[in-house]
C-alpha cells in the first residue's frame, strides 16, 4: 500500500453550487512531508478543494483520505493531526496574541508554554501582549498560522497565506512557511501567486476552472514547456542585425528601450556578449510559471 | 474536556470585561433607569389629599392632627371658594363656631366623595365624644400589604429581569454571529471539541454576567436613598432567574442562527427585547396596564420572568407561584432552543 507514505490521497473530487462546478474531478496526491502548492487565479476552486480534503465540506463525487482515514464527516480522530490556518480575522476578540494561541492550544490540551513557543516561531515574541485588533496584516497572517501549528498536527492546511501582504511581509512569511517544513510537516497551500509557488513548493498543481491542468516539480514543469530565454540588452548596446547573428540566437527584436534576444542555448550567447564586451543592462529573463499557465490556458495569468 | 471548556469561557469573559460598550450597556444603563425612575417615583402615591381651611375650631385641629390631610390655610372663603373653583383644591372647609361647612368640587366624584367623607367623618367623631358616650360601634382600622407596591419595590425585578434579558439575549445572538463570520467557529470545528462545550461555557458566562447584574442592582436598590426591602422568599427567585437567563439564551441562539451581521443580530435582538421591556412591567407595574395589555403581556416570556422575580423578591411568595414562570421559561427555552438548533449553522455560505 502506498497510503503509508501518502499524507493525502484526492480522488476525482467534484463540487457543483448550482450550474457552477467550482470542483470539477480533482485528483492528487501529497507525500509525508511534501510541501504542495495549489495555484491558480482567484475563482479556480483552490479553497473547495482544500475546505474538501479538510473535511469542511462533502464532495458530490470522488473520494479524500487524509492520513490514511476519511475527513468527512467530521473525524474527531483526526482533527488533533491536522492545522488549519484560517483567514487572517479568525480569533478571539481583545484577546493578545498569547491568549490566542493558549485558547486555542486548551483546545487540543497543549500546555500554556507552548504558546510561546509558537510566537518565537513566526517571529511575534515581541508581540505576545499586543491585542489581535492592533496587530498589522503580515503579523495577524503570522499569528494565525502559528495558532494552526499550536497542536503539532502533522498535516498543515495554509489557505493563501500571503494574500493582500506587502512583500517585506510576504518574504518574512516565506522564512516561517520553510521553518515549518523543517520541522518535518506536511503542507499543502494554495496561493495565486506563482513566482512564490514557484520558489517554496516541492509539486505543485495549477488549476483553473475546477480542475487541474498540471502537476509536477515548478522547474519540470517550466523546463516541460521549451520555452527560449530571453537576454535583454539595452538598446544601442548591439544592433538588430548583429544580434540575430550571434551563435546559438534563435531572433531578436527591439522595442523603444531594450533589444530582447531569445535563444534556446544561453550559454555560447552569452559568451560571445561577453567578448564584444557588451554586458550593459544585461538581463536574463528564463520562462516562469506564468509561462506554463500562458501555455496551458491560452491566456495571460491574471491573478 | 474541562481545559476547552475553561479556556474558552476565560477568553469570553475577558473579551466581555475589555469591551467598554458591552460593560456599559450591561451594567450603567439598567442602573441608570433604576437611579432615575427610583428617585423620580420615590415620591410617588404618597401625596395626601390637600383641602382648604377658613376659620378655627375643633373640627380643623383634628384634621389636622390626623395627617389623614393637609390643609390650606384662606384668609377669606372667597379666596378659598376660588381655587376650588379653580381646580387647584377638591374642596375647602369654612368652620365659625359650631358650624363647619364643605364646598367641593364635583368634577372628580371619587374625590368629592373621599373629601366629604372625611370632613363629615371627623365633624361625626366629635359629635359622639362631646355627648360624652361611649360609642356603640367600634371601629378599627389594620393596614394590608396590598398588591400594589412602591415604585422601587417592581423597578429592581422589573430592570433586573430586563438586564438579564439584554445580557442573554444579546451575548448569544452577537457571539454567535460574530465567531461565525470571523471564522471562529470554524476554528472550533477543525478542533476536538464538542458543541456541548462551546454552548455550555458560552452559557456559563452569560449566568455569570447576569450574577453580577443581580449584585449591582440589588445592590443599588438595596441602599437607603432607594429603599428596597428584600421578602424572606427572595431566594425562590433563582431557580425563576436561571431558566429566565435560559429562555432568553435560547432567543439569543435562534437571532444568532439567521442573521448573518453583527449590525443584523444587534436589530433583531433590539426588536425582540424593547417592546417586551415595555409591555412587560419593567418600567411600570403591568397591574396598571388596560386588561386587553395584560393579557397580551403574558405571550412575553419577559413578563413571566417579571412577576416570578417579583413574587419572590419583594412580594414574599410562598413556593407555589414558582411553578408558572418556571414553567413557561422552560418551555420557552426547549422550544426556541430546538428550533435554534435546526435553524443552525456552522458557516455562512
Amino acid at each position: 500500500m502506498t497510503v503509508t507514505t501518502q499524507a493525502i490521497v484526492v480522488d476525482g473530487i467534484r463540487k457543483a453550487y448550482g450550474e457552477l462546478k467550482a470542483v470539477d474531478g480533482v485528483s492528487f496526491t501529497v507525500a509525508e512531508g511534501e510541501f504542495f502548492g495549489i495555484l491558480g487565479p482567484n475563482g479556480a476552486g483552490k479553497t473547495t478543494t482544500l475546505e474538501i480534503v479538510e473535511g469542511l465540506r462533502e464532495p458530490d463525487a470522488g473520494s479524500v483520505r487524509l492520513l490514511g482515514e476519511s475527513p468527512f464527516p467530521r473525524n474527531k480522530a483526526l482533527l488533533p493531526r491536522m492545522g488549519v490556518q484560517l483567514q487572517a480575522s479568525a480569533f478571539f476578540e481583545k484577546l493578545t496574541a498569547r491568549e490566542q494561541l493558549r485558547t486555542f492550544g486548551a483546545l487540543y490540551g497543549v500546555a500554556p508554554a507552548k504558546a510561546d513557543e509558537m510566537l518565537e516561531l513566526v517571529g511575534l515574541t515581541d508581540k505576545a501582549d499586543t491585542r489581535e485588533d492592533k496587530l498589522s496584516g503580515g503579523q495577524r497572517q503570522r499569528l494565525s498560522i502559528a495558532c494552526a501549528l499550536v497542536h503539532d498536527p502533522d498535516v498543515v492546511f495554509l489557505d493563501e497565506p500571503t494574500a493582500a501582504l506587502d512583500p517585506q511581509a510576504r518574504r518574512n512569511l516565506w522564512d516561517v512557511l520553510r521553518a515549518i517544513q523543517a520541522r518535518g510537516k506536511t503542507i499543502v497551500y494554495t496561493t495565486h501567486y506563482l513566482d512564490e509557488a514557484e520558489i517554496l513548493c516541492d509539486r505543485v498543481a495549477i488549476m483553473d476552472n475546477g480542475r487541474i491542468l498540471a502537476m509536477d516539480a515548478p522547474a519540470t514543469l517550466v523546463r516541460g514547456l521549451d520555452a527560449p530565454t530571453h537576454v535583454i540588452l539595452e538598446r544601442g548596446s548591439l544592433s538588430l542585425e548583429d544580434a540575430k547573428a550571434l551563435v546559438g540566437a534563435d531572433t531578436a527584436h527591439e522595442d523603444d528601450l531594450s533589444l530582447t534576444i531569445s535563444t534556446r542555448t544561453p550559454a555560447p550567447v552569452l559568451s560571445a556578449l561577453a567578448e564584444r564586451g557588451t554586458l550593459d543592462g544585461l538581463q536574463v529573463r528564463t520562462a516562469t510559471l506564468e509561462d506554463v499557465f500562458l501555455d496551458l490556458t491560452g491566456r495571460e495569468y491574471r491573478a | 474536556m474541562t481545559g476547552a471548556f475553561k479556556s474558552l469561557s476565560v477568553a469570553m469573559v475577558k473579551g466581555f470585561v475589555r469591551d467598554k460598550a458591552t460593560l456599559f450597556f450591561t451594567f450603567v444603563f439598567p442602573l441608570m433607569f433604576l437611579v432615575v425612575f427610583g428617585l423620580l417615583f420615590r415620591d410617588a402615591g404618597t401625596d395626601k389629599l390637600k383641602i382648604g381651611a377658613v376659620g378655627d375650631g375643633p373640627v380643623l385641629a383634628a384634621l389636622e392632627q390626623s395627617g389623614v390631610v393637609e390643609l390650606e390655610r384662606f384668609d377669606t372663603v372667597e379666596a378659598g371658594v376660588q381655587k376650588v373653583r379653580d381646580g387647584d383644591l377638591p374642596g375647602m372647609v369654612e368652620a365659625t363656631g359650631n358650624t363647619v361647612s364643605l364646598r367641593f368640587a364635583a368634577s372628580d366624584q371619587a374625590q368629592a366623595g373621599l373629601v366629604q367623607g372625611i370632613v363629615a367623618g371627623f365633624t361625626q367623631e366629635l359629635n359622639v365624644r362631646a355627648t360624652g358616650q361611649p360609642p356603640r360601634f367600634q371601629f378599627t382600622a389594620a393596614q394590608v400589604e396590598d398588591a400594589s407596591l412602591k415604585p422601587i419595590q417592581y423597578l429592581t425585578p422589573g430592570i433586573l429581569s430586563w438586564g438579564i434579558a439584554v445580557t442573554a439575549v444579546f451575548g448569544a445572538a452577537l457571539t454567535m454571529v460574530n465567531w461565525r463570520r470571523k471564522q471562529v467557529l470554524r476554528r472550533l470545528r477543525l478542533a476536538p471539541v464538542t458543541p456541548t462545550t462551546v454552548l455550555s461555557s458560552r452559557l456559563s458566562v452569560t449566568i455569570g454576567v447576569a450574577v453580577a447584574q443581580a449584585f449591582v442592582f440589588v445592590g443599588v436598590a438595596l441602599l437607603p436613598v432607594f429603599g428596597l426591602r428584600l421578602s424572606g422568599t427572595w431566594w425562590l427567585s433563582i431557580p425563576v432567574f436561571l431558566s429566565g437567563i435560559l429562555a432568553f439564551f435560547a432567543i439569543g441562539m435562534l437571532i444568532g442562527a439567521f442573521t448573518k451581521t453583527e449590525e443584523a443580530a444587534t436589530g433583531a435582538a433590539n426588536i425582540v427585547v424593547l417592546p417586551m421591556a415595555f409591555l412587560s412591567g419593567t418600567f411600570f407595574p403591568i397591574d396598571a396596564a388596560p386588561p386587553w395589555l395584560q393579557t397580551v403581556s403574558k405571550i412575553f416570556p419577559l413578563r413571566h420572568m417579571n412577576d416570578g422575580m417579583m413574587d419572590f423578591l419583594v412580594r414574599g411568595k410562598s413556593v407555589t407561584a414558582m411553578l408558572v414562570p418556571c414553567a413557561v421559561l422552560i418551555g420557552f427555552t426547549l422550544v426556541v432552543g430546538f428550533i435554534a438548533s435546526k435553524v443552525f449553522t456552522w458557516e455562512d455560505s
